[in-house]
């Protein structure tokens, strides 16, 4: 579904991403793991648009995407819920997920918001209310419930459980899951936590320093101690 | 007791005024955290823009739209030409640039229109309306201005309430990176907002000059105004001008009516620094932490 | 350690000194030999130059912005004039000018406090509002003031001791319009040489650091406020001078002379030549002094109407100013100095897609994740 080539980013002299390659196949969940300033934020924003990589190739579901403009992008079916929530404070609950329409591709289902109240009543109770009010918890059922108002094919998280207590956490996770068993939904996960992250991925990505150390499938990750030790600090 | 009455409406009817270009101030600096301080000479030039066409026998109402509508491509073409290279720089840099403009505006209006006084006709009466024998303070063009004002302002909160652009307008000023990723084209709604603020501004600019005399300096004290009714209300928040506006107009009806008219653009600043200095964040701010 | 410093200090101070003198006899040679006409345009150049020399001081290093200095000005002018009503028993000029200069600190003190705690578009709207309120207030006051005709002043004749040293020097007798053009002239070579030894000493940098990063500097222990305070009160005394210039040179204080445009001016003078560089403000102050005739005659020949010719002048300095602001933002001397150190302009960074508020923080932003 998304398909990530020798890609290469640079802050000014920073190199920041070094010949990243792997792919997120359709229906799966893809964890890219690592350290705190591995790159993994840099590697989303790159995919969604926000930066521009000096070398490599981004293809969507066989479109090249690699510099298109994120606003473009959002209606071709990429979603990317940003690091820290990225809910607008300023407007309403209601408000952030009609937002979230305008990305639907023109021949995407309709997606009701009403539905969205259904799967998610705590906000629904909330619909008036300033997306700013809202948990921490509530707040990132609102991102992933707007992005879902765009009917995307593919998701990009990042970090979805900074911040978080286990418990909320384990109930994102578990709508992430879902929503990929159920809806064929393609996700790419950041994450530091990387424990919580294998247990619910299909395929691992470690990250360190920009490059990529390994591509495995996720069971297989968590169960290599020393990779583990070595990069993912469990 | 009539002298109060006659200065509250005076002072009503220019704060409605000043209200609707505190507003164009704030539009514009909601979405890109710049000062037009060029508002004034643009909306200046739209009036000059409705004077030719009346002079040119047009009749008066299309001449008014069409000079608001002159003042929202203008404002479009300020944000795509002028102002987008250093939107998110230096702030210096923003304000000199505005400033810039201001000189050129005026310069070209002198230039193209003639640097003398010339009167702006009033679709209505500007004399007080009579009841009964006695004149009442408020002129048939006073009404009108009060209408004008108070109908703009209802249609942008309709706009920005209750319509799709309006909401990526709101979107993309207060969090653009979220509006792009979310499919908001940004930079189409930053022209969008500057276009709408400077209709809003040429709209009190036609409304200063109605009846009155207009050059090309005529609007460079109601930047001031403006601005301090912006800074009253918080910068950031449309109603907070409206009210600052109103404020505005009414405190400074009173310096005009009762210390002179000398003296109003000197209240304008003490108003201004007294506020800055208590009240940074606005007269509704609750927070007064925030930096200015 | 010390003693090198001393000598580094020394060689500045002697430095300065020795381009303050050989300014002042440039200004002897180019006085004597041009006409009377050129010789007030040369006086406005130098009361321009002496305005945005301060007006450097305040926006180029210590990063503030004033639109208010026609109003420091205003303010000098009328103190001059004021004082200068009766040619009999006047006082010297230059007591007058120190006069001048000392009340404009004063307000600039007092409006310096307020900026202080105020940042970008608030300073810029609070100067703003300076400069629309201070000519109301002459309006006002009309009997003190003279309304909207204004003060005529009467200039003191040329000092006895002035006049003989001068016709030592150059063997000509001087007039008054003469004299006023040489005072202007040798107080800019006096302001700019103290504001050079300003800039280079302790608090100009402590300036320099607190424009480039605020945060940095307030944590180093610079007490912001009071530098900040101290940069509106030198660039205010600055304007104060000039004004008392300008009243002596045009022989007028009225509201007129000080409208908001001045003020713009004066900014976009600083800005032509370069935020933070005196010889950019007297470049640009020059080009402000001589622009105006050239622009005229210009105007004039295409079959412009001579009021219409006049607004030539101001076309042409707002539309440079927007230009270099977004072409060479150094200004004219900062980019050729730039070329000199052999950098380019500044590059700007690519931002992906469009240039909206907000999409260049990408390539800036600490990278991370």
């Amino acid at each position: 579904m998304l398909d990530i080539q020798g890609l290469s980013v640079a802050y000014g002299p920073v190199k920041a991403l070094q010949d990243v390659s792997f792919e997120v196949p359709t229906g799966t969940i893809t964890a890219v793991l690592g350290a705190n300033g591995a790159g993994k934020t840099t590697l989303l924003r790159t995919v969604s648009g926000l930066m521009r990589p000096q070398a490599g190739r981004v293809t969507l579901d066989g479109t090249d995407i690699t510099r298109m403009a994120p606003e473009k992008m959002s209606r071709l079916g990429m979603a990317h819920v940003p690091e820290g929530r990225g809910v607008i404070t300023e407007l309403t609950v209601e408000e952030n997920l009609r937002l979230g329409e305008l990305g639907r591709a023109r021949n995407g289902d309709p997606v009701a918001i009403e539905r969205m109240w259904e799967m998610f009543p705590k906000l629904g109770d909330r619909r008036a209310a300033l997306a700013g009010s809202l948990s921490g918890g509530e707040r990132q059922m609102l991102v992933i419930g707007r992005s879902l108002m765009a009917t995307p094919k593919v998701l990009l998280l990042d970090e979805p459980s900074l911040g978080l207590a286990p418990r909320i956490v384990a109930q994102i996770f578990d709508l992430v899951r879902t929503l990929v068993d159920e809806q064929g939904l393609s996700v790419l996960l950041v994450e530091q936590n990387a424990r919580s992250a294998l247990s619910i991925a299909d395929l691992g990505v470690v990250l360190n320093l920009g490059r990529v150390v390994t591509t495995q499938e996720a069971g297989a990750l968590a169960a290599d101690e020393d990779l583990r030790h070595a990069y993912l600090g469990f | 007791m009539q002298q109060l009455i006659t200065t509250l409406l005076n002072g009503l009817t220019m704060g409605m005024v000043y209200a609707a270009f505190a507003l164009a101030l704030v539009l514009i600096w909601r979405s890109t955290r710049i000062v037009n301080f060029a508002q004034a000479p643009m909306a200046m030039v739209t009036t000059y823009i409705a004077m030719v066409l009346i002079e040119g026998g047009l009749n008066y109402w299309l001449a008014f739209i069409l000079a608001l509508l002159s003042g929202f491509v203008l404002g479009a073409f300020v944000e795509r030409v002028i102002v987008r290279p250093v939107e998110g720089k230096s702030d210096i840099n923003a304000v000199i640039l505005t400033l810039g403009l201001f000189i050129v505006l005026h310069a070209l209006a002198a230039l193209v229109f003639g640097s003398d006084y010339k009167s702006f006709p009033a679709p209505f009466g500007v004399r007080g309306i009579t009841v009964g024998g006695h004149s009442l303070a408020i002129t048939p063009f006073g009404i009108f201005t009060i209408v004008a004002v108070i109908v703009v302002m209802l249609l942008l909160l309709l706009l920005f309430q209750k319509t799709d652009v309006g909401l990526q307008m709101r979107a993309s000023a207060f969090n653009p990176e979220v509006a792009r990723l979310l499919g908001v084209k940004v930079s189409s709604m930053l022209t969008l907002g500057w276009a709408l603020a400077a209709l809003v501004g040429s709209l009190s600019g036609l409304l200063i000059a109605g009846g009155n005399l207009v050059h090309p300096g005529y609007m460079d004290s109601v930047v001031v105004f403006g601005f301090v009714a912006a800074v009253l209300g918080g910068l950031d928040s449309p109603l907070g001008a409206v009210v600052g506006g109103l404020i505005m107009g009414i405190a400074l009806s009173l310096v005009s009516g009762y210390l002179g008219s000398g003296l109003v653009s000197l209240a304008a600043l003490l108003i201004l620094v007294a506020v800055l200095l208590v009240k940074p964040g606005g007269l509704f701010s609750h927070a007064s932490e925030r930096k200015v | 350690m010390r003693k090198a410093l001393d000598t580094v200090r020394g060689n500045v101070l002697l430095k300065h000194s020795l381009i303050a003198l050989l300014a002042a006899a440039l200004v002897l040679l180019v006085m004597e030999s041009v006409s009377p006409f050129r010789q007030g345009q040369l006086a406005m150049m130098a009361y321009y130059a002496i305005a945005a020399g301060g007006l450097t001081v305040l926006t180029g290093l210590s990063g503030q912005l004033s639109l208010g200095h026609g109003a420091f000005m205003a303010i000098g002018a009328y103190t001059t004039a004021l004082l200068l009503q009766e040619r009999e028993g006047a006082l010297p000029m230059i007591v007058i000018i120190l006069i001048a200069a000392l009340v404009a600190t004063v307000v600039g003190a007092i409006v310096g406090v307020a900026a202080a705690r105020l940042h970008g578009p608030y300073i810029a709207g609070a100067t703003l509002a300076l400069a629309v309120a201070v000519p109301g207030i002459a309006l006002h006051f009309s009997s003190v003031f003279g309304g909207e005709q204004g003060l005529n002043v009467k200039v003191p004749e040329v000092p006895r001791l002035a006049d003989d040293a001068l016709y030592f020097l150059t063997g000509t007798e001087t007039s008054t319009s003469e004299w006023v053009a040489y005072s202007a002239w040798f107080l800019l070579i006096i302001v700019y040489f103290l504001l050079a030894n300003l800039s280079a000493s302790r608090i100009g940098r402590r300036w320099r650091a607190v424009r480039d990063d605020e945060v940095a500097a307030s944590l180093a222990g610079i007490d912001l406020g009071r530098d900040r305070v101290v940069a509106f009160v030198v660039s205010a005394a600055c304007a104060g001078v000039a004004g008392a210039l300008l009243a002596l040179a045009s022989r007028l204080a009225a509201p007129g002379s000080f409208s908001l445009v001045l003020s713009l001016t004066l900014l976009s003078a600083v800005v032509l030549g370069g935020l933070g560089s005196l010889l950019g403000a007297l470049l640009g102050s020059g080009l402000l002094a001589l622009l105006p005739n050239l622009a005229t005659s210009i105007g004039s020949s295409m079959g412009l109407s001579d009021v219409k010719a006049a607004e030539l002048s101001p076309l042409v300095i707002g539309l440079t100013t927007m230009l270099v602001i977004l072409l060479a933002p150094a200004g004219v001397v900062g980019s050729v100095r730039q070329l000199l150190a052999g950098r380019g302009p500044r590059a700007t960074t690519a931002a992906a897609g469009t240039p909206g508020a907000g999409a260049d923080t990408p390539t800036v932003a600490e990278p991370r994740g």
